[in-house]
């Protein structure tokens, strides 16, 4: 056991980058951001589902939209006798109008890339 | 020895199927199936009253009213209605609408004495929407696929950018997206009623499908000035059938058993 100094250097050295996210993160913890409505959204007051729907499901939402529309080519969305147009840009877009405010804050926080906009257009905001 | 092995394996078979038996049991008690489902059913999708239907669309060309003009004003209106970038350099070009010389479209039928007027004649070119469509074989994700009224349509959200439907199309109907379509100021005037694509996939004409879906008929045909008929070839009523029985027409590479839906007038 002469090699017990070399050990606990590495153990010392193994726990401080095991534990670094731990500790590099440590204070920067903000609270959920709360993503902004646009005036048009604030005046709509029921999106096409309600809130709670639309905060934990509107991507599982999206994805039935493209599909539905990509494939079947059924286009419209009826919800409580209400006709939307199933689009990204022209239907969430026209009162979402706030991208940066309403979609980035969340996905930023919650670290996700969604790549719609690599293709789809969304309303120039003014900074 | 031999006992308490059997006793263990019988033990743990027991409560293997137990545990399992009992998330069966938390699974169909809770709820959460029946509440899933029932969400879902209040909202459906459907056409729009508009929309264009048939049972296979196709065309037909009457190149005996083309002229240049008229073929330019045709690729300028679909590179404006679906976002077509316009590379500088040509080996990037994407096409959905173009025109060849005779020679070029219809490589099986060249005559040694052909008429004057085809020899120069711009002759538009377009995805052929075979009804034996061998791009859909080809591709490997499905991105590429038959709808019920025939049209072969491109979902892009799935295309991975093998190109190998591009080696299927025996038309060059098909082009990759070399380069980002939004760099480079490649797209003019951008309609904001169609995405544009990203670089790294596959597009090609879709017969204004988008256009369909709220009653219009394709750019191409309402600027072609009646060069451009579009129809159901399934309804003998309709007028591409009409001008077909009237006309003799002719498919590109017919012998290759695509079954294009595009047929020219010469």
């Amino acid at each position: 056991m002469n090699d017990k100094p070399k050990i606990v250097i590495g153990l010392i050295i193994f726990f401080a980058v095991f534990t670094f996210p731990f500790w590099y993160n440590h204070g920067t913890v903000s609270s959920a951001p709360e993503p902004k409505l646009s005036d048009k959204a604030k005046q709509a007051r029921q999106c096409v589902r309600d809130t709670e729907f639309m905060r934990t499901e509107h991507m599982q939402l999206l994805d039935e939209w493209r599909d539905t529309v990509v494939r079947d080519s059924e286009r419209i969305y009826e919800v409580n006798g209400k006709e939307y147009n199933a689009s990204l840009s022209n239907t969430c877009m026209d009162c979402h109008s706030n991208k940066a405010d309403f979609c980035d804050k969340c996905h930023d926080y919650a670290s996700v890339e969604p790549y719609c906009w690599d293709c789809h257009k969304y309303p120039k905001e003014k900074m | 020895m031999e006992n308490s092995r059997r006793s263990f394996l019988k033990f743990a078979g027991v409560s293997a199927l137990g545990l399992g038996s009992l998330s069966l049991i938390d699974g169909l008690t809770s709820g959460d199936v029946a509440a899933s489902s029932g969400q879902s059913s209040e909202a459906t999708f459907k056409r729009s009253k508009n929309a264009l239907t048939a049972k296979r669309w196709g065309m037909v060309i009457d190149t005996r009213k083309l002229d240049d003009g008229i073929c330019k004003e045709m690729e300028k209106a679909c590179r404006a209605t679906h976002n077509i970038p316009e590379h500088k350099n040509k080996r990037h070009e994407i096409k959905w609408i173009w025109d060849a010389h005779y020679k070029h479209v219809f490589p099986g039928k060249q005559d040694e004495f052909l008429a004057e007027r085809l020899k120069e004649l711009p002759i538009p070119v377009l995805c052929n929407q075979c009804a034996n469509p061998p791009c859909v074989q080809a591709c490997p994700t499905q991105a590429t696929f038959q709808r019920e009224d025939g049209i072969v349509m491109m979902d892009f959200h799935r295309c991975i950018g093998c190109r190998f439907c591009m080696a299927a199309c025996p038309y060059g109907s098909r082009s990759f997206n070399f380069r980002d379509p939004r760099g480079d100021n490649a797209i003019k005037n951008e309609n904001k009623d169609f995405p544009t694509r990203m670089k790294g996939v596959v597009e090609k004409c879709n017969f204004c499908a988008e256009r369909l879906a709220v009653g219009k008929q394709p750019i191409c045909v309402e600027v072609s000035k009646g060069a451009l008929v579009f129809g159901d070839l399934e309804d003998p009523q309709s007028e591409v059938r009409q001008l077909l029985k009237k006309n003799y027409a002719i498919r590109r590479k017919q012998n290759l058993g695509t079954n294009p839906s595009v047929y020219y007038l010469v």
